[in-house]
């Protein structure tokens, strides 16, 4: 078994910073009800607020803008599903505009929503990509119109990396009247986020992926703008999501993108180079590769790259042995029979998409780090490749050896 | 708190991930007595299982195998290469995917369709012999027998989707479409279902 540990999958999750961490356990006797008036309540509300003023502030945004929930998840859940209301007695006006506009490199909590409100008499138009993973504005141009309620185009991609160009696609969404959300998940704490310049209605944030606590993300919704709870029933959140606060993983959430403040600014750079690094690496020392996502316009920290002959799950095993966590686009590791809906969506065949590896970095990365993987990775690719069936004699991949 | 579990996948199966046996060796076959491939790589799975005969006593001297696949793909088809060392051709073409799925100490319920290339291939790899040496009449077609005349479904098929996750009648028509014209097959269908069900998953 290998001494060396690495974790390049700081996009499905992150450890927890060290003063998240310190600060959460420092905090970890306040018990109190934030609704509460007495002594212990009003030292857990003091605190909610708290975190909600450093997190209206990371994002350029008012506190009373910000609405704390149970995870990236539900905050896309809450705003799609703000155009389904059956009376539309909620949100006036939305019964005229029933069409959601989304795209087809969405996480699958905004998918499957989308497909879920599909059933329930919405109208859902899907974006396609290109190669890169960006979306046609030409495209989008032609879909709005003044039945399109919402528009929901995730900022970053998890599995790819690819930004979106936000700041644009707002400004035509708005202008054929409909809404804008963005699930900034990935982005968030990675590159600057600032709701005016993005000029986005809605926008949700996850706290697990900036190295704060699990349970915790907030969802930004523009003042004015009409909004309906997904969890009804309190008055927590000014009524707009019920059920008492997890006080705790709030408090980590607004430590943690202070310490994304302090720390992010010299982060890219850093990142961009190990990434750099890693991509050269591997184009070197191992033939018929592919990579994924844009070239320039990504994330710093998202390295995708698909292996011809190779199934992913298997390179994902074979890594692991070696210490060096990784996550793959195949079927066989999801559990489902299909690849990666992401790699598929930007044209990529299958089989390239079933060998497909994600390494995703993170603040405590390093070029030890990404050096031990180019040593690992390389002969891990060759072994499975001598077992495959794609390179024997008359074997797909056998000409190109 | 606990430490990190073990993986999803037994032992055996760990080991065999681990450290194969009976890898085909560069891409020459022209060695061996019978050549069978199934699967594409499109689909995520595809085997090849390569065999050498005692012509006398029609046993299986050596097996060998390249797999494009995953952990339980690569396991279960090396495995299989050791199970039918020794045995002869017609016990071999018997070995069921719940066979190589014991002899690994189980495998994850969505994880059996992985495993069931292996022995499909080395079928192939029989009848290849078989055919090379002029003895065409042993060679074992299996049977196919189409269940849903509306859509062109066949026994195969819904096998197929059993082994993909189809438990309910619904979840079989989600997958094959099948019986959702005229319905005439449900019956028939159901039935098969749950064979393939008792069959691969003992239930």
């Amino acid at each position: 078994m290998a001494d060396m540990k690495v974790y390049f999958d700081n996009n499905a999750t992150t450890p927890l910073h060290p003063e998240v961490k310190k600060e959460m356990i420092a905090a970890m006797e306040m018990f109190g009800n934030p609704s509460s008036m007495h002594s212990y309540g009003r030292e857990a509300r003091a605190n909610v607020e708290d975190a909600r003023r450093k997190v209206a502030g990371f994002i350029g945004a008012d506190e009373r803008e910000i609405i704390f929930v149970g995870s990236g998840s539900e905050a896309n859940n809450t705003v799609l599903s703000l155009f389904v209301c059956g009376t539309s007695q909620c949100i006036a006006g939305s019964k005229m505009r029933s069409t959601i506009i989304t795209t087809k490199i969405e996480h699958p909590c905004v998918l499957e929503t989308s497909e879920c409100l599909a059933h329930r008499g919405v109208r859902v138009k899907y974006l396609d990509v290109d190669r890169y993973g960006k979306i046609d504005l030409d495209q989008l141009a032609g879909m709005l119109g003044d039945d399109v309620g919402l528009v929901s185009v995730m900022m970053a991609n998890n599995e790819i990396g690819t930004l979106q160009d936000i700041d644009a696609i707002s400004r035509m969404v708005h202008e054929s009247g409909a809404l804008m959300h963005t699930d900034a998940v990935q982005a968030i704490g990675k590159v600057p986020v600032d709701v005016r310049e993005l000029g986005v209605d809605f926008l949700t944030i996850s706290a697990h992926k900036i190295y704060g606590p699990k349970g915790v993300g907030a969802l930004f919704v523009k003042k004015g703008i009409p909004y309906c709870p997904l969890i009804r029933g309190g008055h927590q959140e000014l009524g707009r999501r019920a059920g008492t606060e997890n006080t705790l993983g709030i408090l980590g959430l607004g430590r943690a993108v202070e310490m994304r403040t302090l720390e992010m600014p010299e982060e890219e750079e850093r990142l961009l180079h190990l990434k750099q690094t890693l991509r050269r690496g591997i184009e070197e020392r191992i033939d018929d590769i592919y990579f994924n996502g844009h070239p320039t316009d990504s994330l710093a920290s998202t390295l995708n790259v698909s292996f011809t002959g190779v199934e992913g799950e298997a390179i994902l095993l074979y890594l692991d042995l070696e210490g060096i966590a990784v996550s793959t686009g195949s079927a066989c590791a999801s559990g489902s029979l299909d690849p990666s809906h992401v790699l598929l969506a930007t044209g990529v065949d299958a089989e390239l998409a079933h060998g497909s590896i994600r390494f995703s970095m993170g603040r405590e990365s390093s070029m030890q780090e990404v050096e031990y993987v180019l040593d690992v990775l390389p002969p891990i690719i060759q072994r499975i490749r001598n077992m495959s069936t794609a390179y024997i004699k008359g074997g797909l991949h056998a000409a190109s050896r | 708190m606990l430490q990190a579990g073990e993986w999803a996948y037994s032992e055996t199966l760990k080991e065999h991930f681990m450290n194969p046996k009976n890898i085909l060796q560069g891409e020459n076959t022209d060695d061996f007595d019978g050549v069978g491939m199934e699967g594409n790589l499109q689909c995520g799975d595809q085997m090849m299982v390569v065999i050498k005969v005692d012509k006398e006593h029609d046993v299986i001297t050596d097996c060998q195998w390249k797999t494009y696949g995953c952990a339980s793909a690569i396991a279960s088809t090396s495995v299989l290469s050791e199970m039918v060392k020794g045995r002869t051709l017609d016990a071999a073409f018997h070995i069921s995917p719940k066979e190589v799925a014991l002899e690994l100490g189980g495998l994850p319920d969505h994880k059996i369709h992985c495993s069931v290339l292996g022995d499909k291939a080395l079928r192939a790899a029989i009848n290849n012999y078989y055919t090379r040496n002029g003895q065409e009449d042993k060679v074992k077609q299996e049977q196919v027998k189409v269940i849903c005349q509306c859509m062109s479904i066949t026994d195969h098929d819904i096998e197929d989707a059993v082994l993909e996750g189809a438990r309910t009648y619904f979840e079989l028509q989600e997958r094959t479409k099948c019986g959702t014209v005229c319905g005439q097959c449900k019956d028939e269908s159901e039935a098969l279902l749950e064979k393939y069900k008792h069959i691969h998953f003992g239930a």
